[in-house]
């Protein structure tokens, strides 16, 4: 459970951090008169949709935090035989890290308007996450194909789950980018789609980081970097 | 909600919020709306028609308690999925999906003066999402083998196993169920954080918030922490159960055979389990809070005592519940110096939550209290959480838990804290917002009568329930059979408490009488009956139409507590009435620490 309690130290810390910024000390009750500083929803959307995709993000962390934490205890007991890697994973990986340079190189394109520049770096982030998605599909079918069977070994088992649930959130990113690209190709130019692609790239440099911290679950280093820790401690 | 006096686009093209939705047909304005009011109603009363089912299957047990035979259609097997049902339900599709999804979406745009959530469209799809997991959840009803009969805690093994009743497909429906809730509320739960946090009104600061609003707004962050866990948890025993994985299930010889899992931690379900259920308590909690201060502080025309040690309260007990889960599992053989560590933490939110009771104590004290039946459901929840909370000290602690742990005592203090506390706070927010949703009032004499019928009854119930407990009489059990440890006033008692069951349940059908009588009948009562401060109550029409506000949204120029200010004309001044409040003699503090 160390890691669902760091995640939740951290997040405790940020809404701490957050709250200690909000005058919770001021007294409402002797204060009269209008006091600015609220935000201005109906000027601008923008701010909104920006939090709204940080709590977002919060939630999926913490599903995946929680789904860390069950992987380390479900780890401890014994039967745990871990699998080889699939090579594929790399190739994923990359594909994966390209998508989300693809985004921020298409954020650059909104700053710079350049509607031509925008559409190609859509089209290209769209493409490597749909090859990341079918890399993992084929890791999956490759792993099958050798016998590591769902049910075979909590190792296998976490193993499709967790990039199961990875591949169903870069999927739900997917949609959000195809969204954005309709936008790119309609007539509202590049600016009605410059929120959109800002949010997709910072939800894919996010699912990014899930995935680096997936794969050294999977690929035994995290493992290694526990029991180097409770060494230490030791 | 029907409003007969405004024509259906009066208002569509006024605002100046040019992205504001607005409904073109029938369809998009009641059915597949994006107006958090409608879908606030739609949730709410999805909420309480399956809110009664789950009140017909209480019926049923305490038939089955108390006369073991009588109704013969009740088996072990049904016994144990009206026990179920019974409790998720009440649980999570009714209790948080109401407070949240109901109350939540009606009166967080109306109290900060916003026209809506901030996506209308995202909020549809929670409520429809939610109304896909009630008919997936109602439909195990309707399967072979009919639904789980696991529990509402589910633990593994026994949920999935095959002489658990439902094991066919009522477990998996009940799994996908609670996955589509988590789902839908994740939506939902997005537009009531971001619209606290960004769509307030001009002057609504953090701290001139109803406490309404903070119980709410901290109990959906938890929520959205929270759900995750138990979201892992059912797609974990999806996979256990369809796919035949080991994430939970030990080995295990069924009937002679040896079942294909082997080496899973049964404890690992509890863990994850606990950790979404313990915060769901103060999930469901929370909100009551905030609406039990606003009640009060409305009906006793009295400024709330301590406005800002009940924001901090709120959120000291929001960051608390996260660290307490384990006290759930004090008898699952856990270290126990981990049972000594989460009995401290699980007595130290005691604290937060007495600075509450003292709060609205004070708050009462002196004022010029109206015993309506808000307020009356509001002294009520008070006494009620303050009975189920001392039970819970007794509970927290490791020794005395593990003895009372598998009887009745249990179930009194968690029906006591979490059930019939909340409950009442619901009726009182339903008496005291029916006239803003419907523009009437609720009978009052009706209101009376399910009020000291639910009241009296509900404690006639489950304080009996507390010395079956201490007597040793086990949760669970379908029948008791002849047990010598048992006396025989044991049996009196349980026909006792569910003769009280019977007359309580039917206490709520005069309230849904009144509820649907009151829409046409009811006394009509203007936009503001209780002569209240918040921006709810400011609407230039009642009920509110689409976009709330009229033309411009209103401005707030003091906190939501000024009632029976000193020198004021009238004893409430609403949010958004410019000016300051008078001076005068009697309050010199008042004037010291005013800042310019």
């Amino acid at each position: 459970m160390s890691v669902v309690v760091m995640f939740f130290a951290i997040i405790a810390g940020l809404a701490g951090w957050w709250l200690a910024r909000q005058r919770l000390t001021v007294k409402p009750w002797l204060e009269q008169g209008v006091i600015e500083g609220v935000p201005d929803f109906a000027a601008s959307r923008d701010p909104a949709k920006r939090v709204g995709l940080g709590f977002l993000l919060a939630v999926i962390g913490s599903l995946f935090a929680l789904l860390t934490g069950a992987y380390f205890m479900r780890r401890e007991l014994g039967d745990w035989q871990p699998l080889p890697v699939p090579p594929i994973l790399w190739f994923n990986t990359a594909m994966l890290l390209a998508s989300s340079i693809a985004l921020e190189w298409t954020q650059r394109a909104v700053r710079q308007r350049n509607q031509t520049q925008l559409r190609f770096g859509l089209v290209a982030a769209g493409l490597f996450a749909i090859t990341f998605l079918a890399g993992q599909l084929f890791a999956w079918s490759e792993l099958a194909a050798s016998g590591y069977l769902v049910d075979g070994n909590p190792a296998n088992s976490f193993f499709y789950l967790v990039t199961g649930l990875h591949g169903l959130h870069i999927l739900g990113g997917l949609v959000a980018l195809g969204w954005a690209g309709i936008k790119a190709w309609g007539r509202g130019g590049v600016d009605s789609v410059r929120l959109n692609v800002e949010l997709c790239a910072t939800y894919w440099l996010f699912m990014l980081f899930v995935w680096m911290v997936l794969l050294s679950l999977l690929a035994g280093w995290a493992s290694d970097f526990v029991a180097f820790c409770q060494q230490l401690l030791s | 909600m029907v409003d007969a006096t405004h024509g259906p686009d009066a208002h569509a093209a006024e605002f100046p919020d040019v992205e504001l939705y607005h409904p073109r047909s029938w369809w998009t304005r009641y059915v597949f709306s994006q107006d958090a009011k409608v879908i606030a109603i739609q949730y709410a009363s999805t909420a309480l028609a399956i809110g009664m089912l789950a009140l017909v299957l209480s019926w049923l047990m305490r038939m089955q308690l108390a006369f073991p035979g009588f109704l013969t259609f009740i088996d072990a097997a049904a016994y144990y999925q009206f026990i179920t049902m019974h409790g998720m339900i009440m649980v999570i599709y009714l209790i948080t999906a109401l407070f949240l999804g109901g109350f939540g979406n009606y009166l967080i745009p109306l109290m900060l003066g916003a026209r809506d959530m901030v996506f209308p469209y995202v909020n549809m799809l929670s409520y429809w999402t939610y109304l896909l997991a009630v008919l997936v959840l109602v439909a195990s009803w309707f399967t072979p083998g009919g639904p789980t009969g696991a529990g509402w805690t589910l633990y593994p093994p026994q949920a999935i196993l095959s002489n658990t009743p439902g094991q066919e497909s009522g477990i998996v429906l009940m799994l996908v169920s609670l996955i589509l809730f988590v789902i839908g509320f994740t939506m939902g739960g997005l537009n009531y954080i971001v619209t606290v946090l960004q769509g307030r009104t001009r002057g609504m600061t953090l701290m001139r918030m109803p406490l309404t609003v903070w119980g709410i707004f901290i109990a959906t962050v938890m929520a959205m922490l929270a759900f995750p866990a138990l979201f892992v948890a059912c797609v974990m025993m999806l996979f256990d159960k369809l796919l035949g994985t080991s994430f939970f299930m030990p080995a295990l010889v069924e009937m002679g055979e040896l079942l294909p899992h082997d080496g899973g931690s049964p404890i690992l379900f509890q863990h994850l389990f606990w950790f979404f259920g313990h915060p769901e308590v103060y999930i469901v909690a929370l909100p009551a809070f905030g609406i039990v201060s606003d009640l009060i502080s409305t009906h006793a025309r009295k400024n709330i005592f301590g406005y800002r040690m009940m924001v901090w309260a709120i959120v000291i007990i929001g960051a608390l519940s996260f660290v307490v889960w384990a006290h759930h599992m004090y008898v699952s053989g856990m270290n126990p110096y981990f049972g000594f560590f989460f009995a401290v933490t699980t007595l130290i939110i005691a604290v937060p939550t007495a600075i509450k009771v003292y709060n609205w104590v004070l708050t009462l004290w002196r004022g010029d209290i109206h015993l309506n039946p808000p307020m009356l459901f509001a002294l009520a929840f008070i006494v009620t959480f303050v009975n189920g909370g001392l039970t819970g000290l007794f509970l927290g602690n490791v020794v005395v838990d593990v003895p009372l742990s598998d009887t009745m005592f249990v179930v009194a203090h968690f029906h006591m804290v979490m059930g019939v506390a909340p409950i009442l706070v619901i009726f009182g927010a339903i008496y005291h917002w029916y006239p803003k949703i419907t523009g009437r009032m609720l009978d009052n004499t009706m209101a009376h009568l399910h009020f000291w019928v639910t009241f009296l009854g509900a404690y006639l119930i489950f304080f009996p329930m507390h010395y079956l407990g201490i007597m040793g009489v086990p949760r669970r059990y379908f029948e008791s059979g002849d047990i010598s440890f048992q006396p025989p006033s044991a049996h009196d008692l349980n026909i006792f408490i569910t003769v009280m069951a019977l007359i309580v349940g039917a206490a709520q059908l005069v309230f849904v009488f009144n509820l649907i009588w009151s829409i046409r009948h009811g006394k009509p009562s203007g936009g503001n009956p209780w002569r209240a401060t918040t921006l709810e109550w400011q609407t230039p029409e009642t009920p509110p139409v689409h976009g709330n506000f009229g033309r411009e949204l209103p401005v707030v120029y003091r906190w939501a507590y000024d009632y029976s200010v000193p020198g004021a004309a009238e004893d409430f001044i609403p949010q958004n009435q410019p000016g300051t409040n008078p001076p005068h003699s009697e309050a010199p503090r008042k004037r010291k620490g005013t800042k310019p």
